[in-house]
């Protein structure tokens, strides 16, 4: 079809839907498209902390008794109440996406907000971990001084804390990105933008916090309880 | 040139072509046409060949004498690296993929744009950002360990390795998007009627690509921000001195990188089913079976990289097996190898610029192919590794392969692309010192490294001396061939003559609107009733071209 037809009017749905790009002849296929694209970039995702993941199990495999001793200096509460959080996030997520299918605008505000809240007391636990472990040295690599603040850990504790805080450093600067995309949602969403005919947005959003959501069940575990 | 299908334009131009539809820099810089990106990123990627191929002449240059001529040791080990890291990151990977990619496949699927033109117009920042970076590199202190970057090297020379790692982990991202981009495109913007069995086999090949992108890029990134942690703060994950593993960073390194030299080669190869085809004026033979050994190839890359780490210390058991997997690769690419032969016999072949440059490929790739096979024999290997028999056979990959095709393709999309035909007697000569100068450049270096002249090396034993001279003349005559071939190019932009819609006579989408096509690619969607290689000759002869 020729680009003049989409200015002419018509009463198919689509044709006159502002959301349609110029380049997508009918709404399914933009979404289709929008959801394609977002699997692709979540695993995308998912091989990126891979790499990590494998760091850290030839870290465990090579020196399993430095960290089982170092891993005893992170917060099994602070890690577990972030764990909490999270889930508690995604729940409220998952609530937005249902409520905007169903036309809910000011329901999916809330729950945005309530998912955004969560997603800061994360980062303030994350915050308070961090300084903690800043005052006790426990930093990476070269940085590491724990010994000189009267903390002995057997072997090569400086690979542990490193390989701590690039995951968890990682994982970070994804919540931090997730609650711009969810602030820039709520502004989108006061401005009308979506509705239960158009909101791949904020199910795409959902799905990212999803992921990020779920990297975290697998750090806290691997990093907070080891046996 | 000979009888063309349709030798009259089906749609008079009524509306202006992509390229004069909007004036003025701002509409190019903001463009999220992707016909417009497609020749930013020609521009780009060529602007960089330029630059990496100078450094291999100097370097031909350097080695003309077995002692040092004008380069201190470091300074060679500089302009190698940088000769590596910008062919492979800034020109092979975005060549076909971002340059001809991005202009054809919506069109040849019959869409008027990729699914995200915004994204894509990113992805081109992007990847002009991470070449800012190793440009920042090259300015301020240079980088020297090669373009793997390997620990613990790179972790305590005082080059830009922190700089130059950035730029490549930044172009990554640009590759990433770029994959992600076709891959949904080809899924959701295929016109009515093109199905999976339509599609031009150009097509599947960049979904392959595509996907191997998306796939292996991230790994690429992950690794560089290691080595990036690494160097600034020294975790001790690779550093062997503080209790890491450098032989991790190769396996990581590799992961990605042995996949990403099927980035390189599958666009080629594409390409080259394309020209074989078309100038052949013969349906392609073993339509499916080429299509799908492009995904089988894209499948097996993951599953070899072992192979670069023969002599690295990996176990003899893995050893074995990665020779096994990389033995395997051989299947599907001699399949394609064998069905464009196929396609050829009994074809009526137009021996035209482009069909030179794909015969020149189906001699050099297999070449180049072909010596894989040595050195996935682990025993082979652990003589020829490191040595110039390596550098020869990289080279008739990704030069005589992906350039080759690469360059046989901008001939075959030229008019399309421009709206301007070249000078035929000029491409021919410029297809015969090409072939000429990157034979006698490289064949010299198989010999060479057999008769053990290690790589990377700035002075070399005298008895070395005779083939170096070979192979540096060698180079010279296929820098003349590159630029004799960038000159009449570019003067076909002001003096050639006007292209017709469809000069070669081909059935695929591409070549059904103007040339240059219009903005939005078609005058009305496209609807597709059949094979993109069903010739009209076909159907009138009946005898011979069975497929």
């Amino acid at each position: 079809m020729s680009n003049e037809h989409a200015h002419a009017p018509a009463h198919d749905d689509d044709e006159h839907n502002p959301h349609l790009a110029h380049h997508f002849d009918t709404m399914g296929q933009q979404t289709a498209s929008a959801k394609l694209g977002m699997w692709l970039f979540l695993a995308t995702e998912i091989l990126m902390f891979s790499g990590l993941f494998l760091a850290y199990f030839i870290l465990r495999m090579f020196y399993p008794e430095m960290v089982l001793e170092a891993h005893e200096h992170l917060s099994k509460w602070a890690g577990g109440i972030n764990t909490v959080v999270l889930l508690t996030s995604s729940y409220t997520m998952a609530l937005g996406v249902r409520s905007i299918q169903l036309g809910d605008v000011k329901k999916l505000r809330l729950m945005l907000v309530l998912t955004i809240l969560c997603g800061c007391i994360f980062m303030v636990v994350k915050y308070f971990e961090y300084s903690a472990k800043f005052q006790h040295g426990m930093l990476p690599g070269k940085y590491y001084t724990a010994h000189l603040h009267g903390y002995e850990i057997d072997g090569l504790p400086h690979i542990f804390f490193g390989v701590y805080f690039m995951m968890t450093g990682l994982h970070g600067i994804h919540v931090a990105i997730g609650l711009a995309i969810m602030l820039w949602m709520f502004v989108r969403a006061g401005r009308g933008e979506f509705g239960a005919k158009n909101y791949v947005a904020i199910e795409n959003t959902g799905l990212y916090w999803h992921l990020v959501d779920l990297i975290w069940i697998f750090l806290f575990p691997l990093l907070y309880l080891v046996k | 040139m000979s009888s063309a299908v349709q030798s009259h334009d089906p749609h008079p131009a009524v509306e202006p072509s992509y390229l004069v539809s909007k004036r003025g820099l701002m509409s190019w810089l903001v463009t999220v046409d992707h016909k417009r990106l497609g020749l930013m990123y020609l521009a780009s990627v060529m602007f960089f060949f330029l630059i990496a191929g100078i450094l291999a002449i100097i370097l031909r240059t350097e080695l003309f004498t077995p002692d040092q001529d004008f380069m201190s040791a470091q300074t060679y080990n500089q302009v190698f690296t940088l000769h590596g890291a910008i062919m492979v990151f800034l020109f092979i990977i975005p060549s076909v993929p971002a340059a001809l990619g991005n202009f054809l496949l919506p069109l040849m699927l019959g869409a008027k744009d990729v699914a995200f033109p915004r994204l894509n117009l990113l992805s081109f920042y992007v990847y002009s950002a991470g070449a800012v970076f190793l440009i920042a590199a090259i300015l301020t202190s240079g980088l020297d360990t090669g373009w793997t970057f390997y620990t613990p090297y790179s972790t305590s020379t005082g080059t830009a390795v922190i700089t130059a790692t950035t730029g490549v982990f930044i172009a990554g991202f640009s590759s990433i998007l770029t994959g992600l981009n076709f891959v949904v495109t080809v899924h959701k913007m295929r016109a009515p009627g093109m199905n999976w069995n339509r599609m031009p086999l150009f097509v599947w090949a960049i979904y392959s690509t595509a996907v191997i992108q998306v796939l292996a890029t991230p790994v690429l990134a992950i690794t560089l921000l290691l080595l990036i942690i690494e160097r600034s703060l020294g975790i001790g994950i690779f550093d062997p001195a503080m209790g890491g593993d450098p032989v991790l960073f190769q396996h990581f390194f590799w992961f990605y990188s042995h996949p990403a030299v099927y980035i390189m080669i599958l666009p080629g190869f594409g390409i080259i089913s394309e020209l074989v085809t078309v100038h052949s004026r013969k349906h392609i033979f073993g339509y499916k079976a080429i299509a799908l050994s492009s995904v089988a190839i894209a499948v097996i890359s993951f599953v070899v990289w072992g192979h670069h780490l023969f002599v690295s210390g990996q176990s003899e058991l893995a050893g074995v097996l990665f020779s096994f997997l990389t033995f395997a690769v051989g299947v599907p690419t001699a399949i394609k190898t064998f069905s464009w032969v196929a396609t050829l016999y009994k074809g009526s072949i137009q021996y035209n610029t482009a069909c030179w440059y794909g015969m020149a490929f189906l001699w050099t790739f297999t070449v180049g192919g072909l010596t894989g096979l040595p050195l996935s024999t682990l025993a082979i290997d652990v003589h020829l590794h490191d040595t110039y028999f390596v550098v020869a056979h990289f080279h008739y990959v990704m030069v005589g392969g992906t350039v080759v095709a690469f360059i046989g393709g901008l001939h075959h999309w030229w008019p399309k692309m421009t709206g301007k035909m070249f000078n035929e007697t000029a491409g021919k000569i410029g297809c015969l010192l090409v072939f000429i100068g990157f034979n006698v450049t490289f064949m010299t270096q198989f010999f060479l490294g057999h008769q053990g002249m290690p790589r990377r090396y700035y002075a070399y034993l005298p008895e070395y001396q005779v083939m170096h001279q070979v192979s540096t003349i060698g180079s010279y005559i296929l820098a003349v061939g590159l630029l004799w071939t960038l000159i009449y190019l570019v003067h076909s932009l002001f003096k050639g003559e006007k292209a017709p819609s469809n000069p070669w006579g081909a059935v695929s989408l591409e070549w059904q609107t103007q040339s240059p096509p219009i903005e939005h690619n078609f005058h009305e969607t496209p609807h597709i009733h059949g094979s993109p290689y069903d010739f009209p000759e076909i159907d009138k002869s009946g005898a011979g071209g069975h497929h």
